[in-house]
């Protein structure tokens, strides 16, 4: 499984969306339908499954799934 | 002037079934729902029973992942407010939401939710508590999802006194409409606190039964060999509304909520006074509120725990208000086959009380073979009393010295009419 799929099935666990709905580009809040409270509780999710940390400062510029992407390869995440 | 309020829906979510008219059944035929816990591992508690809600669906009413950052209180609060506006026959449009309010009663919110989350912070440090924890504990969300999910925009409160919690919710529901504060309420009480917190707490109180070898014979409310309340979970709703709102839309109306009352000991965190003087006044404020007499009085589903002291005490209380006519009015209590819901309780014996009123039939107090002393009224033992009655009382008492009383009354429409 890529890192994209493994990210998108966390991501339509935890905000209850299709596969479809979840292209890369896809916002959280614009199209995703996700509020700050979600999007804490996905990452928390994501800091779980990829063993990794994310900080307030780095949660504040993630906006679209390619943003979560990004960030756990920077974070060394295959 | 004061406007009159009407009982127009019912929900109900019990450990003797997943709806009001599961319960009811159950309630008239005598059945126990009270079992082993087994929400968590009792082993090391001394009361292992409860009086637990059993293969309850959250996805019949939520979204798998509303199911997931509910507690259990907030999802029994929606699924019974979703049963009663359908029992109402009622939809929340835009010409009502801003004149529909909620106000619902929990003694303690979601517990469950906060012992995992601290448990969470205790092994895995701050950044693992769910930004979904807080809107999962604060009682006051029971209220606050329900106004959400059915779009009502009116007055919206929370009472939280204890055992008494679903009593205070629907009184202050009542005096909402009455003083034209809002047209329909939905009010009630919810709780789920099968948990080791609650379990535990109430056990270092020795205010639970530890019958453990036969749990459904531990809610002996009035029987001499009671020895502790039973914890039990759920949800219990009505709506109300303003007498001629209900009558202009054609709503089925169940009963007139005549009178309300509450009052406090001022005595004790935990304990009722000898004698239970609060309550008897307690009931008094509510009669009179009625514009009725103690001898109106035909039923009251008592509070009832099962504990030595208030069972006896609450005798008491009605001996001294109602005199010579304790002999005859029937009393019992359904805490013998729900246990004690605590927040809920006072919303789900609301609903008894008003279908003792509709059908005629006022439920058992199970488990009473030999009443204890100073229990000598008419508690309806064992089996269901067929009886046509006009008035039914619903009595709740908490900790923190709470006493709280719902007068229901018949309602006939020609007489309305008349008059």
């Amino acid at each position: 499984m890529t890192l994209e799929e493994k990210v998108i099935n966390i991501i339509v666990e935890q905000l209850d969306v299709t596969k479809e709905e979840c292209v890369l580009e896809a916002s959280f809040i614009d199209d995703l339908g996700a509020d700050s409270l979600d999007i804490v509780e996905l990452l928390m999710e994501m800091e779980e499954a990829f063993g990794i940390e994310i900080a307030d400062e780095e949660l504040e510029k993630i906006a679209t799934i390619q943003d979560v992407v990004d960030f756990l390869r920077q974070k060394g995440v295959q | 002037m004061k406007r009159r309020v009407v009982v127009t829906g019912l929900g109900a979510l019990t450990p003797l079934g997943n709806s009001l008219h599961e319960s009811w059944e159950a309630a008239i035929a005598g059945k126990s729902g009270i079992g082993l816990i087994t929400k968590f591992d009792s082993t090391a508690f001394k009361t292992k029973i409860a009086g637990e809600i059993k293969n309850f669906d959250p996805l019949q009413y939520v979204s798998k992942q509303e199911a997931r950052r509910y507690d259990n209180f907030l999802l029994y609060s929606i699924a019974a407010s979703e049963m009663a506006l359908a029992d109402a026959r009622l939809t929340i449009g835009s010409d009502i939401s801003e004149r529909t309010g909620v106000i619902i009663g929990s003694a303690i919110g979601g517990l469950a939710t906060l012992e995992e989350e601290f448990k969470n912070l205790l092994d895995s440090g701050p950044r693992k508590i769910s930004p979904f924890a807080v809107p999962a504990i604060l009682a006051n969300l029971a209220s606050g999802q329900v106004s959400i999910r059915f779009g009502a925009k009116g007055p919206i409160n929370c009472a939280v006194t204890a055992c008494a919690s679903g009593t205070s919710a629907i009184g202050d529901a009542y005096k909402t409409i009455a003083y034209s504060d809002a047209d329909v309420m939905i009010a009630g009480g919810v709780e789920a606190a099968v948990t080791q917190l609650a379990v535990g707490g109430f056990g270092s109180m020795r205010a639970l039964s530890v019958r453990n070898d036969d749990p459904q014979k531990a809610s002996r409310p009035f029987d001499k060999d009671r020895d502790g309340f039973i914890i039990g979970e759920g949800s219990g709703i009505v709506i109300l509304e303003e007498l001629s709102f209900a009558l202009n839309r054609g709503a089925r109306i169940y009963a007139e909520l005549a009178g309300y009352g509450c009052t406090s000991d001022a005595f004790h965190m935990a304990a009722p006074p000898p004698g239970h003087e609060g309550a008897a006044r307690c009931m008094r404020v509510a009669i009179q509120d009625a514009g009725l007499n103690p001898e109106d009085i035909d039923y009251i589903n008592a509070h009832g725990t099962s504990t030595p002291l208030n069972d006896l005490y609450e005798t008491q209380a009605i001996k001294s208000l109602f005199g010579d006519h304790a002999k005859t009015l029937l009393v019992s209590s359904t805490k013998s086959m729900t246990g004690h819901m605590l927040g809920a309780a006072g919303g789900v014996e609301a609903i008894f009380a008003v279908k003792s009123l509709q059908e005629s039939v006022i439920p058992p107090t199970i488990n009473l073979d030999n009443p204890g002393e100073g229990c000598d009224l008419n508690y309806v033992p064992n089996t269901a009393c067929r009886q046509a009655i006009h008035t039914a009382m619903s009595n709740t008492f908490g900790f923190g010295g709470v006493n709280a009383v719902l007068l229901f009354k018949k309602f006939n429409e020609s007489q309305f009419h008349k008059a």
